[in-house]
């Protein structure tokens, strides 16, 4: 039992905040946070698709930022908040764009839905502080939105800035849609994650709580 | 993917001393590309050294005027950054070029420049390659190689470096700032990656357990006027087919400074310093620019399958360089 003690630890415990309740697991640190919470926490509403950081579904927010859950070990975010598709609404009331998804009808199958809708929440934070994409036309060539303003969430926006999360179905029009009346809804402001749980979201916004719209 | 221990550094001194302490070590920043190779089987480090909570974290002022960005800068925050997308709207392009919203948000600026090449067959375990295994072949060149290089390119090794932003950083002559267990020393962006010659396992000039700390932008040349332009095989989230980074000033309708990079076409950020010779002091026009573009891509030596990209980068760079010579001149 000597080597039991002497061999350097593969594994760690590791405290996640999730949806605002401390989780501390004793986790190999191969785990990812994808797979902590699916088979550990039995949060299965946060999907594994291709593993590999590229489709998006694994999508969740870390510290009120999005980020493929798939490519992060656990271990690495020790004492993180993590937002997932469970911890959007507020008990059994849904987030207004979960409702948007579903007046849309802005899925087919689902599968790639969490996602989604966690991906659409960071989108609606970075745009409302003002975080620029590929799309946003740069201050000064024809564009009066002066830097750090809040980047009107147009249908081109939403696709470049959305396309990190694919959709097989190809219910792309209708997330877009979706996404779309939550921008026009309170200028992208209202839409934000709304873990309180000491999340630091994007820069210029730092709680991760968006300010209420000022219409 | 096999077991690891795992430790995180307080300060860059003492990652690099769990570096030197451990063998088989890696340093870990976002994880975006590092964790996805193990999960490959193409890295399989024994010990996880995490950086990304070192205090690398800030943009900050240089005295010169400048930009020091740290390593820990999340590419989606440097994107961001005003004073950034003021002086150096190539910087800002470039990263919002390159990958998704998520992955931007979690990626730094250090690992941007580390990432690995994305040859399908570096990431297959099952094939020959020379830069995942040294001395068992190239399957890219004689396979599937449209994405490759056209310029750089060497019979062990044919892949292309995937970062957007160490492209624009090439032509913005950046430093980047590293520590070893010999110390400090700084590397022009320009030199940081390297040719793959007959060792292709080497991507960049970094010596054993050296950690990048920061990459230093100068400020920005009078009148100039910078930008970034990325062709891809789909509108978003896709690496480049070829890319090209520029920086030019006209005055009196003569060019009188430029730097360009191309992206996707080599095994490094491809600085173009032949294209520049024929702009600097040379009337600023089409002919002009297509004489640059021609005297750098003339050196390429496409594969078969990637012809195209000669051409296409061709054209970027031109309508790159015809944008910023109108932009330069009307002062916007």
């Amino acid at each position: 039992m000597d080597d039991h003690h002497t061999r350097p630890a593969t594994s760690s415990t590791v405290t996640l905040h999730v949806n605002g309740t401390p989780h501390t697991q004793t986790t190999d640190h191969r785990t990812t946070v994808l797979d902590l919470l699916r088979e550990h926490l039995g949060l299965t509403g946060t999907k594994k698709g291709c593993d590999h950081g590229q489709c998006g579904a694994c999508t969740v927010l870390v510290e009120g930022r999005r980020a493929n859950s798939c490519l992060l070990f656990a271990v690495a975010h020790d004492g993180a908040h993590v937002t997932t598709v469970e911890g959007l609404g507020e008990g059994e009331r849904r987030h207004p764009l979960q409702d948007a998804f579903v007046e849309r009808d802005a899925f087919q199958c689902g599968y790639c839905t969490p996602g989604q809708l966690c991906s659409a929440v960071g989108v609606l934070a970075e745009a409302a502080a003002g975080h620029p994409s590929h799309v946003t036309p740069p201050p000064g060539a024809g564009e009066p939105r002066p830097e750090g303003a809040p980047v009107p969430l147009t249908r081109a926006e939403i696709r470049e800035r959305m396309s990190g999360n694919i959709c097989r179905c190809g219910a792309y029009p209708h997330i877009v849609e979706a996404i779309e009346e939550m921008g026009d809804v309170a200028g992208g402001m209202d839409g934000g994650a709304r873990n309180t749980d000491g999340a630091r979201g994007v820069p210029g916004n730092p709680s991760g709580v968006p300010e209420e719209a000022t219409r | 993917m096999k077991t690891f221990t795992f430790e995180r550094a307080a300060t860059p001194d003492q990652a690099v001393d769990a570096f030197t302490a451990h063998e088989r070590a890696r340093y870990l920043g976002g994880g975006t590309n590092l964790v996805d190779l193990m999960k490959l089987g193409v890295e399989s480090p024994e010990h996880l050294i995490d950086v990304s909570g070192l205090p690398l974290d800030e943009v900050e002022r240089t005295p010169e005027g400048g930009w020091r960005v740290g390593a820990a800068v999340r590419n989606s925050d440097l994107a961001a950054h005003p004073g950034v997308r003021h002086d150096h709207p190539v910087l800002s392009q470039a990263l919002l070029a390159g990958a998704s919203g998520q992955l931007r948000n979690v990626a730094t600026t250090g690992g941007n420049l580390l990432q690995r090449t994305r040859c399908p067959y570096f990431q297959d375990t099952s094939t020959p390659c020379n830069k995942r295994e040294p001395g068992t072949g190239c399957s890219a060149r004689g396979g599937a190689h449209r994405d490759m290089a056209v310029l750089g390119h060497s019979p062990h090794c044919v892949a292309t470096h995937p970062s957007d932003m160490a492209v624009a950083l090439a032509a913005l002559d950046a430093q980047v700032e590293v520590l070893g267990p010999e110390g400090r020393r700084t590397v022009p962006a320009a030199d940081f990656h390297r040719l793959p010659g007959d060792t292709p396992q080497q991507d960049t000039v970094l010596r054993p357990g050296e950690l990048v700390l920061a990459v230093s932008v100068p400020p920005p040349h009078e009148g100039a006027r910078s930008a970034y332009r990325k062709a891809r095989d789909r509108a978003s989230y896709a690496f480049a087919l070829a890319s090209v980074a520029a920086v030019l000033a006209v005055r009196e309708g003569t060019v009188t400074h430029a730097a360009l990079a191309f992206g996707g076409l080599a095994h490094r950020p491809w600085r173009a310093r032949a294209a520049e010779e024929v702009l600097v002091g040379s009337a600023a026009n089409a002919h002009t620019f297509a004489r640059a573009a021609d005297a750098e891509l003339g050196a390429a030596r496409p594969l078969g399958d990637n012809e195209f990209k000669v051409p296409l980068a061709r054209s970027l760079a031109v309508n790159l360089l015809t944008t910023l010579a109108d932009r330069s001149e009307q002062g916007a």
